[in-house]
Parts: structure tokens; sequence; C-alpha cells
């Protein structure tokens, strides 16, 4: 699989970077290494490994439903963002 | 009659009121001074972990299994990345493939008709926070005291036929979340919040249309509107031989109408993953066994178990089971006084008028069961009529005083003593000679006119029945 400078340009905006024209090259090339490195992969035959989405054996982590003090601000803590109408 | 049918999926957004959020241990709690609930799990502040509340997970699994669903034996988390400045990580956390509950159904009924609405899924996820847009000095601040606030997110399949339909299941499905106890379902506070998704094909066709999502209802009233709105909008475009494009579109209630967003205009495209910071659950068929034996009896059980032991009739088993507080408020006074269908009417009729005058439900009302049925019982004895029994029921309320204080007080018990009833008798014989006549001659039925009269004079205080006897007795002899 090979990374295409329409890629990079999707995968920026996703990311909110603003990528100048005069690197979209220079990135395609070097984020079309990383998959291709990691494509390596592919060749593994793991027909017989179950499908997993983490690495660690841990699960049923829980904590019980108990509310502790949460951060404490001397002033209203205000977080001021761009102005975002839909 | 159109030619169109219509289709609609919805997805609700229920909060849970667990006491804590749903990953770290900050107060889920509504209306405290902006970012007071925060912590740095809720900020998303690297290096910091989420830990799910267990009380949630037993939430969903109520939910769940209320909806008919299967329980997922295996649940995990997942990333929902997006960017929106109410949503600090730059992700939602939720669940995408393992959600708690699937294939679910809420038989709901629409006019006369039973239909089974089918609910495709249930998920576990966090809130996002608010944002309060400052025009003026052109920013939004950002209040995150709901960020991680538990919500579960309840998708039905497209099976819903009207926007009339879509109704009904809001409703339905609101009285079964408020019977489970696992949220306030307050929809003007957020607590429940309703997309839908509507879509017409022509009659016949199998294969859905294009379909629209629109949002920003904040009543069921609104889906409702909103959702006739966008059809009929959609029968235009199609009849005039344009095509629906597939969209998100904001309901203006004050406009009536629904617009484009302008800011989500970019497909969505979420990349989920299994979120690293969490681990996979298993969820034990004796922890769901467990959860199955607390549930509630849910509102059609209730409704039925109404008709059968009490002998309701469908009218007033509906009115006291729409309202959870008031369906147990007629079980503990049939508890004080075995006479179902007698309570079941006043609960009904005057109660419900108190009710909605006062814009109050039945647990806000100073009055007990025990106090409803004693009035009910003098009522039943002949101590006051019907009529003056309703106002005796609004003094109490008023008041905060029981029945029987407030007949004595305001002398409002029926006169029953003869000589009392008698002098009001002879009065009402005596202007109505032509009447006094016709009884005489054999019409006993124009006996009720003068125990009216009478009943008028003594300002509704008479007992009817003895007024009846005196008049009968007084003008025949009999
Ligand atoms: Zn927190």
């Amino acid at each position: 699989m090979s990374i295409s400078k329409e890629d990079v340009k999707y995968i920026a905006a996703l990311a909110r970077i603003d990528v100048p024209e005069d690197k979209l090259e220079g990135f395609t090339k070097s984020l079309g290494g990383i998959v291709q490195y990691v494509e390596q992969l592919q060749k593994l035959d793991v027909s017989n490994v179950k499908p997993t989405s983490h690495a660690v054996p841990v699960g049923n982590v829980l904590r019980s439903d108990v509310v502790k003090p949460s951060l404490i601000s001397k002033e209203a803590l205000v977080f001021k963002v761009p102005l975002i109408i839909e | 009659m159109s030619q169109f049918e219509t289709v609609i999926g919805l997805e609700v957004h229920l909060q849970l009121s667990t006491k804590s959020k749903i990953f770290c241990s900050c107060a889920n709690q509504y209306g405290c001074a902006p970012n007071t609930n925060v912590c740095p799990v809720c900020l998303g502040l690297p290096g910091t972990l989420p830990v799910l509340n267990h009380q949630a997970l037993l939430y969903g699994i109520k939910v769940g299994l209320a909806l008919n669903a299967e329980i997922n034996s295996f649940i995990k988390f997942d990333r929902k990345n997006y960017y929106y400045p109410d949503l600090p990580k730059g992700y939602q956390i939720s669940q995408f493939d393992f959600p708690v509950a699937k294939n679910g159904y809420l038989k709901i009924k629409s006019g006369k008709e039973e239909k089974r609405i089918g609910i495709t899924r249930a998920h576990l996820e966090e809130d996002a926070g608010k944002l309060v847009h400052d025009t003026s000095n052109s920013c939004s601040l950002a209040d995150f005291n709901r960020t991680g606030t538990p919500l579960i997110e309840i998708v039905t399949e497209p099976d819903l036929r009207s926007p009339q339909e879509a109704y009904d299941y809001l409703n339905t499905l609101k009285l079964t979340l408020q019977y489970l106890g696992v949220s306030d379902c307050d929809m003007e506070k957020g607590s429940l919040r309703c997309d839908a998704n509507v879509s017409i094909r022509p009659i016949g066709q199998t294969s859905l249309g294009t379909k629209t999502e629109l949002k920003n209802m904040n009543s069921f009233r609104a889906v409702k509107t909103a959702l006739e709105y966008e059809v009929r909008r959609h029968e235009q475009v199609i009849t005039a031989g344009g095509k629906i494009v597939q969209e998100t579109l904001l309901w203006d209630d004050e406009k009536a109408q629904t617009q484009t967003m302008r800011s989500k205009e970019q497909a969505h495209d979420y990349r989920y993953f299994p979120d690293p910071d969490l681990v996979p659950f298993t969820i034990d068929y004796k922890v769901i066994d467990g959860v199955r034996a607390e549930l509630p009896e849910l509102p059609q059980a209730k409704f039925l178990r109404f008709l059968s032991q009490y002998g309701l009739s469908e009218y007033d088993a509906n009115i006291l089971v729409a309202d959870h507080g008031m369906a147990d408020f007629f079980e503990a006074a049939v508890k004080e006084y075995p006479q179902g269908k007698k309570i079941a009417n006043w609960l009904a009729g005057p109660v419900l008028m108190e009710l909605n005058n006062r814009k109050a439900a039945i647990n806000e009302l100073k009055l007990t069961p025990k106090d409803l049925v004693t009035l009910i019982a003098k009522v039943e004895d002949g101590v006051v009529s019907n009529l003056v029994g309703k106002e005796v029921l609004t003094f109490m309320l008023d008041e905060g005083k029981g029945a029987d204080d407030i007949i004595k007080e305001k002398g409002l018990a029926q006169v029953s003593d003869d000589s009392a009833l008698l002098v009001i008798i002879d009065e009402v014989i005596a202007q109505n000679p032509a009447v006094v006549e016709q009884i005489k001659s054999g019409k006993s039925n124009t006996v009720g006119f003068l125990v009216g009269q009478a009943m008028k004079r003594s300002g509704g205080r008479a007992n009817p029945k003895k007024l009846n006897e005196l008049i009968t007795r007084r003008i025949t002899g009999a």
C-alpha cells in the first residue's frame, strides 16, 4: 500500500495540521516508508491467532461509584476557545 | 394519499444518574458553577487513566435487559476521534463493535395497533462539555462539568413508519427508563436527547431512500414536528425530480424548519479504535441474572396487572401507569382501602385535575395514600357528597390537613337531619306546585327535579338519598 499526496492532505486536515505545499512531497515519502515498514506484518500467518484489542491480558477493572474531590480553583476556571457556532 | 412510505430511526442519548462520572470520581451533578466538577481525567490531561464506573456498567446492563436485548458477554471501549472544543481529549470514549447490549426491541402502542420497534444496540459513552458562545468577544467559553457524564445511547432499527410512531416510541421508551430509575429523563436539563434519521421511499420499494439526520429537538413534540417538516420536504424535492442530499440538519423550533449545519460539512471520519487506556470486560451471566432479578415491574406488565388484579378500565390503568409515582400511590392506597376501582377513579379524575392545575407531581402534594382513602370513605359513607368531596380535596391540598378536619372546620358534612331538611323541602314544595301535582298523579320520576332544587338550596350539603325519601313521603304520604 502506498501513500498519496491526497492521503497526506486528508490526514493533515483531520489532525488540524497545516502542511505547506512544499513539504507535501517529503511527508508523503516518510509516511509511505513507515507504512511499508509496518506492512511486513501482513506476511505473517495469523489464521490461528484470536483477534485482540489489548496487548496485556487484564480485564474487568472497575471503580465503585464514589465521588472524590475535583480540582480546586480559587477563581472560577474558564476555558476560552475560538468561537464556533453551528 | 401519499405514494411514499416514511422510514425513521431514532438515537436517544440518556444521561445515567450515577453519583460520579463514568471514568473519574468527579461528581455527576447538574447546575454547578462552571468547571467545578473537573479533574485531570475528564479534562483529558496527558498521563491520566480513565477507570469505568461499576454502577454505570450495571445501569447499562439494566437498560439493555429492559429493552429485551442481548447483553454482550465481552465488551470494550473505543475512541471516537473528532475535534470540537467541547471535547478536551480530541476523542470521545464510546463503544464501537462490542456495545453493552444489542438486538433488542420495545413494544409500543400507536393508536390501537401494537408494534415491536427493533433496538439495534445500546452502548455506553461519555458526554461532552458545554459551550457558551460569547459573540461580542468572538470566543466560546467551555464548561467541562458535563464532560464524562455517563451516557447510554439507544439506537433503533429503521422500524418507525411515521412521525406519530416516533413520538409514541419516545414516550414508551421514556416511561420504561423512568421505571428503571437510571435517569431523571429530563429533556429540559438535557438528561434525555434525541436525534432522528429520516428517509422516504416509494411504497413497495424495499431499499432505503437517502436519509437526513435531524438534531437539536428539545422536546418529543419538537421531534414529531421536525420529522413532519422533513418528510414533507423530502416529498417535495423528490416529486419535483430532485435528489435528497445526505446531511445533518438542525431543527429551528422558532422558525419551524430545518437548517444545514455549517461547521460539520466534512464527512465524518471518526477513526474508531480500541481505547488502550481501558481494559476490556467480560460480563458474567451471574452479573446479568443479578441485574435481571432487580428489574422493576415495567409499565406494560403493570398495565395488564392493574386490569386483571383490580378490574380497572383501560383508561384509568393507562393514566396510573403513565406516572410511576401515581401507580405506586395507587397501590399504597389499595392496601389501606381495598376498593381499587374507586381509588383509580379518584386518582384519574379529581386528583389528576389538581395535579394539572398545580403543575405538580403526586409526590409533591401534601397528600398521603391514607389521606386520600379517608376522604373516599367519607364520600362512600355519605358524610359528604361526591361533589363536596372534590372541594374537600382542594382544601386538603391547600392546607395540608386531613379530610376529617376540613369537613369539620368548613362545616361541609352532609345534612341528614330530618328537621333541617324538611324546612328546605317545604320551601321547594311551596314554590313548585305544578311539579307536585305531577308527582301526585303518579309521575314519580319528576321527584328528581325537586331533589335537585333542594340540593341547590342546601349548598350541595344535603344527603340526596334522604332528600328523595323525605320529598316522596311529604307529597304522597307513602
Ligand atoms: Zn473528573
